[in-house]
């Protein structure tokens, strides 16, 4: 508001905005942005102020835990590769699903689709997800139906396996590529197309020039929706990677509720989302350096 | 084109669908340790019936997400009346502000309440999990509803009041019937984000008072039993339901003024 004195229905205006924001944005207050806050200060902490009152001693050696535990690096790595191959696989099945909906379907037909991709988004998670060891075990029904085709075969046995992780993650994520992809390309008109074929290009020059572009903003969007929350994973890699299935969510998980270290999971979970920023970070730069030729 | 594009369709479909799929079926089969030939039977859902904690944590699970649609959608609503009515400073910052509940991972959310919640003596169980599941569905709420909004016109409203209704009278009598599909459909949306919700219950839940997905979540750790198929083919057939109605109330909710 500026400094200028307010008229009477402006200001009761004002004050009629503010008691309609005033009980949601309390309610964040209270449920996410204080306990984050709370978070920081726990992460400086060096122990967790769990019965007796002891005074709090506050130390930065929490974030130094990736020097002190190189295993902590591993264990990094991997979560890093987990988010790096979801995400290409959710690109590279996302985006051609999405060009398939967009523009080899038509009306009710299309909506009925999309609606099928979407669907499981609203089916529970951990269920879909204990499903995929249901079919990915040794003797498991991947195993029985490939057996039926061919009895001779050995088994697939991916279950508890780096793959397994992979396939779980892509099957959790993959519609959020779908639609943010589908949102992208579904602006591009049938005369754009028309237009760079007549102009003499070709199939895989008509996707690099002209269809690519123009959904990178739904490539970009999706691969941040999807790569975020799997560096963050903890439920698929213990269901699905059993023993080899540590990450830094599940790393995260024993401090809170095995370890009972808090501040150093809370110093974890911050490094995490600061990996994550410095990637998307530099992720921009080079996208940005990438397109700025182009639009010159 | 058009052949390959709907071959490739038809894989993804089964790719998301198999899973699914198996689940249901095995939430029929006689099989304990999931393997086929099929064996039809009903044993697992008449086995539910007995299975006092999973009954006692779906019951909770639906009260968290009865709660947790009627606040979010009430909170939510009047947060996106005052944002998409009025321009006024900060807008854009309060707006910002909706991002990190849906944006950071729930593992960190999750994490931070119990932290808070344990350090204010606010504490677990069954009104934690509410406080939390309201926090996630405000910003979805805000969305739909907003959405809502932006293709309701607003001079309707104000011709009313220029009629000699007042505000509030006018809001009732006019916008909010109106407004009423993308209301239902921001409440099934809490409602199902709410009974979907794992993360933050885990981190929230005591163990006399979990919900169904913290449930399945120790019974797969500790070995699963069918039961577990039996009622994730009920929780899903719910799902699917809301999913269902709020497509077709969204639907409805986009384009009133073509009646």
């Amino acid at each position: 508001m500026t400094a200028a004195p307010m008229s009477r229905p402006d200001r009761r205006r004002a004050l009629g905005t503010a008691a309609l924001l005033l009980p949601a944005y309390g309610w964040l207050l209270v449920t996410v942005f204080l306990p984050l806050g709370a978070m920081v200060v726990f992460s400086f902490l060096k122990t967790t102020p769990i019965g007796g009152s002891k005074p709090l001693v506050f130390t930065t050696h929490n974030y130094l835990a990736f020097i002190e535990r190189p295993y902590l690096v591993d264990v990094a790595w991997t979560s890093l590769r987990l988010g790096f191959w979801t995400t290409l696989l959710c690109a590279l099945i996302g985006l051609p699903a999405a060009l398939a909906l967009a523009r080899a379907t038509r009306g009710r037909f299309r909506q009925v689709l999309f609606l099928l991709t979407v669907l499981p988004f609203w089916t529970n998670g951990l269920v879909r997800t204990f499903s995929w060891t249901m079919l990915l075990r040794e003797g498991g029904i991947l195993d029985d139906a490939l057996h039926l085709v061919w009895p001779s075969a050995g088994s697939i046995g991916l279950l508890y396996t780096f793959p397994a992780i992979v396939i779980g993650l892509v099957h959790a994520y993959l519609p959020y590529m779908i639609l943010t992809c589908y949102l992208a390309v579904s602006s591009i008109e049938d005369g754009l197309i028309d237009a760079a074929r007549s102009l003499g290009a070709r199939g895989p020059a008509v996707f690099l020039t002209v269809i690519l572009p123009l959904a990178l903003p739904g490539l970009v969007s999706g691969a941040i929706l999807i790569f975020v929350p799997v560096i963050g994973s903890f439920m698929e890699p213990r269901i699905l990677g059993g023993r080899i299935g540590v990450t830094m969510g599940t790393v995260i998980e024993d401090q809170f509720t095995q370890a009972y270290n808090w501040p150093l999971g809370a110093a974890l979970s911050f490094t995490m989302l600061g990996v994550v920023l410095v990637i998307f970070a530099l992720f921009s730069s080079v996208l940005r350096g990438r397109l700025m030729p182009a639009a010159a | 084109m058009t052949l390959a594009g709907r071959i490739l369709l038809g894989l993804v479909l089964l790719f998301l669908y198999a899973p699914i799929a198996v689940m249901v079926l095995m939430a029929f089969n006689a099989s304990e340790l999931y393997s086929l030939p099929m064996v039809p039977t009903l044993h697992w859902f008449e086995a539910l019936a007995g299975n006092d904690k999973l009954l006692a944590a779906s019951r909770n699970s639906v009260a968290i997400a009865l709660a947790t649609a009627v606040l979010a959608t009430t909170l939510g609503t009047m947060a996106a009346l005052a944002l998409s009515r009025q321009a006024f400073w900060g807008r854009s910052l309060l707006q910002l502000l909706l991002l990190p509940p849906i944006a950071i991972p729930w593992l960190i959310t999750g994490t931070a309440m119990l932290v808070f919640f344990f350090w204010t003596g606010i504490g677990r169980g069954l009104h934690a999990m509410i406080l939390g599941h309201v926090a996630l569905a405000i910003p979805y709420v805000v969305l739909v509803v907003g959405t809502g909004l932006r293709s309701l016109r607003a001079d309707l409203e104000e011709a009313a009041v220029s009629l000699g209704s007042t505000p509030i009278h006018a809001f009732f009598a006019i916008t909010l019937p109106l407004l009423a599909p993308s209301l239902i459909a921001a409440a099934l949306f809490a409602f199902a984000v709410s009974l979907d919700q794992f993360v933050v219950s885990y981190f929230l839940a005591t163990p006399g008072m979990s919900t169904l997905p913290v449930e399945i979540y120790s019974s797969i750790r500790k070995g699963f039993t069918p039961e577990i198929n039996a009622i994730s083919t009920l929780l899903l057939a719910a799902s699917v339901g809301l999913f269902v109605v709020s497509a077709i109330l969204t639907r409805m909710g986009g384009e009133p003024e073509r009646r």
